[in-house]
């Protein structure tokens, strides 16, 4: 055997984890991603002549616990039928031992590299809007995603918004889904930042608010720029009733935080009609710049009423 | 001690691929197997991967000339061989490259106290080492002096186990008369590569006069055949499971993950 440079030896080592699709209708295009659990590739149906994301167990990856997780995650997508979430296709076994579902392959961008691009704060909002319609419907199954953020979320070429990674989520019962797997107690899933202090703690009893925190930290995300809270005295460019709603879905304690997405959602929905939002106390002057806000148009017409008025009283003395 | 273990877990196809590979035991346990036609050929399946790589580790790591570092690769295996060296391997305690690359180290110190390069050893009949290529290839990608000797190492063991992986590819595509799926193989994965050229599966079908869609799955075929090799070479390199499913983690999908 000749020498095999580095270029090559890189070539193949990609081509050695490929999935043997050869049993399948699917011919792989390209890598998109790697992460955790498995391998995410474009990959192109030869029956429909369409492009789908083909997610697979990676090789290390192919225990039988990894083969049952990303099942479990296929079958937790087929009971999500909602326009936000991220629709399966198919799932199956590769010849070799591999599994892997298919799913709907979203053009766009994550939602930490869409917010780059400038987006208003509107837009912003609105987006965050269609995520909580989607959590919600998802917790209203009975399933809590456990690791939102904004990587999990694909913004779409026409503005659909997807959220995928439902790999960790938690389930109520259903005959043909752990609800446990693959969390035991004690074990800790999920990333760092945001997750809920009752998640890191791998409290196998987290409820919907543990997706309510992270959903905070996804807001502050979008309104700030950051995931942190500012301290005190800093980040007053900000909205304060719109740090208030992140910093009440943050709370420590999930007694303290929205009991509900809805809930969450619909203070968000009073911030946008310029309405008084429940986790923020306005003094005066704060009251009466949001309501001068809200009403700035009947507001500028009396104004420019009243000057018309004056300016034609002046007219008629001289 | 070796603890005896067989990655023989069942492949989902027979004949097929499988994410374990279901046949070879590993050689690492082998080492210090009773059967002494065993444990000669664990010793020269391992000598085949591991002779470049430690030729070239010696040359950087210890900074010896061509002919010395020959010496030293030679004599390292000998003596590993005659002493039982490798056998003495505990997965439990490292992985089976690093206890490697420790006894050469000790080898390489030991022989320079000793002087004993003067004296020529025999040769490893078993396994044919050709070193004037093996000094070209380390001329030719030239580390430098101050290079990471771990990477370099871990990088010329994985070339070595992906050109075994080539070789048994060739072998078993010649006697079971699939030399055009292996041809396509070597064309598009191997030599395009080295030449950075952008050949397409439809120069590929106009230069083997194949249909595209054959293109295709010949293609499928081979890589999974290769893939194959390569699996069943880890699992015959690794001393247990873990160190085998490491050892994938790291030799498959490319350097950055």
């Amino acid at each position: 055997m000749t020498h095999l440079p580095d270029a090559t030896i890189e070539r193949l080592r990609l081509i050695a984890e490929h999935p043997d699709l050869s049993e399948t209708r699917y011919e792989v295009v390209e890598l998109i991603g790697r992460g955790g659990m498995g391998v995410v590739y474009s990959a192109l149906d030869r029956e429909l002549g369409r492009l789908v994301a083909l997610k697979v167990t990676g090789t290390a990856a192919s225990t039988p616990d990894m083969i049952a997780r990303l099942r479990r995650e296929a079958r937790i997508l087929a009971r999500l039928e909602h326009p936000n979430i991220i629709p399966v296709h198919d799932v199956g076994l590769l010849p070799d031992g591999r599994t892997f579902y298919t799913m709907k392959l979203v053009r766009g961008r994550r939602l930490d590299e869409y917010v780059q691009t400038g987006r208003s704060l509107a837009e912003r909002l609105q987006i965050f809007e269609r995520i909580c319609d989607a959590v919600a419907f998802a917790h209203a199954h009975g399933v809590v995603h456990r690791d939102l953020k904004p990587p999990n979320v694909m913004v779409g070429a026409f503005g659909e918004v997807l959220i995928l990674d439902w790999g960790i989520a938690k389930t109520d019962p259903d005959p043909g889904i752990d609800p446990s797997f693959p969390s035991a107690a004690g074990t800790i899933v999920g990333t760092q930042g945001f997750m809920s202090p009752e998640q890191a703690r791998g409290d196998p009893e987290v409820d919907a608010r543990t997706d309510i925190h992270a959903l905070g930290v996804m807001l502050r995300f979008l309104v700030q720029g950051r995931y942190e809270a500012y301290p005190r005295d800093e980040g007053r460019r900000h909205p304060k009733r719109l740090a208030a709603i992140a910093d009440r879905a943050t709370r420590l304690d999930p007694d303290d935080r929205y009991q509900s997405v809805r809930a969450l959602a619909e203070d968000l929905a009073r911030y946008r009609d310029a309405l008084p939002v429940e986790a923020y106390r306005e003094n005066l002057a704060e009251r009466l710049g949001r309501v001068a806000g809200r009403y700035r148009v009947p507001l500028a017409l009396v104004v420019a009423y009243m000057v018309m008025r004056l300016v034609l009283l002046l007219a008629v003395r001289k | 001690m070796v603890p005896s273990r067989l990655l023989n877990v069942p492949s989902v196809r027979p004949g097929g691929g499988s994410a374990f590979p279901a046949t070879r035991p590993s050689v690492v346990q082998a080492l210090d197997s009773p059967d002494a036609a065993a444990r000669d050929r664990a010793f020269g399946t391992l000598v085949a991967i591991y002779w470049k790589p430690v030729y070239k580790y010696i040359r950087l790591r210890w900074n010896q000339i061509h002919e010395a570092g020959e010496d030293l690769t030679q004599e390292f295996f000998l003596q590993a061989l005659g002493k039982g060296w490798l056998g003495r391997y505990d997965p439990s305690r490292a992985r089976f490259r690093t206890f490697l690359r420790t006894c050469v180290d000790g080898h390489v110190a030991n022989s320079q106290r000793a002087e004993r390069r003067a004296k020529r050893g025999g040769r490893l009949a078993f396994v044919d080492m050709d070193f004037a290529a093996a000094e070209r290839e380390f001329r030719d990608s030239a580390p430098p002096p101050d290079a990471d000797v771990e990477a370099f190492f871990q990088q010329e063991w994985i070339r070595a186990v992906l050109e075994l992986a080539i070789g048994r590819l060739r072998k078993e595509s010649t006697e079971g008369g699939k030399q055009i799926p292996f041809a396509l193989f070597l064309r598009y994965d191997v030599e395009a590569t080295r030449r950075d050229d952008l050949l397409t599966y439809a120069d590929l079908a106009r230069e083997f006069a194949l249909p595209r869609t054959q293109v295709t799955n010949f293609l499928a075929f081979a890589r999974g055949r290769f893939r194959h090799h390569v699996l069943e070479a880890l699992a015959e390199l690794t001393g247990t499971e873990e160190e085998y499913a490491d050892a994938v983690r790291e030799i498959l999908g490319g350097a950055a993950r």
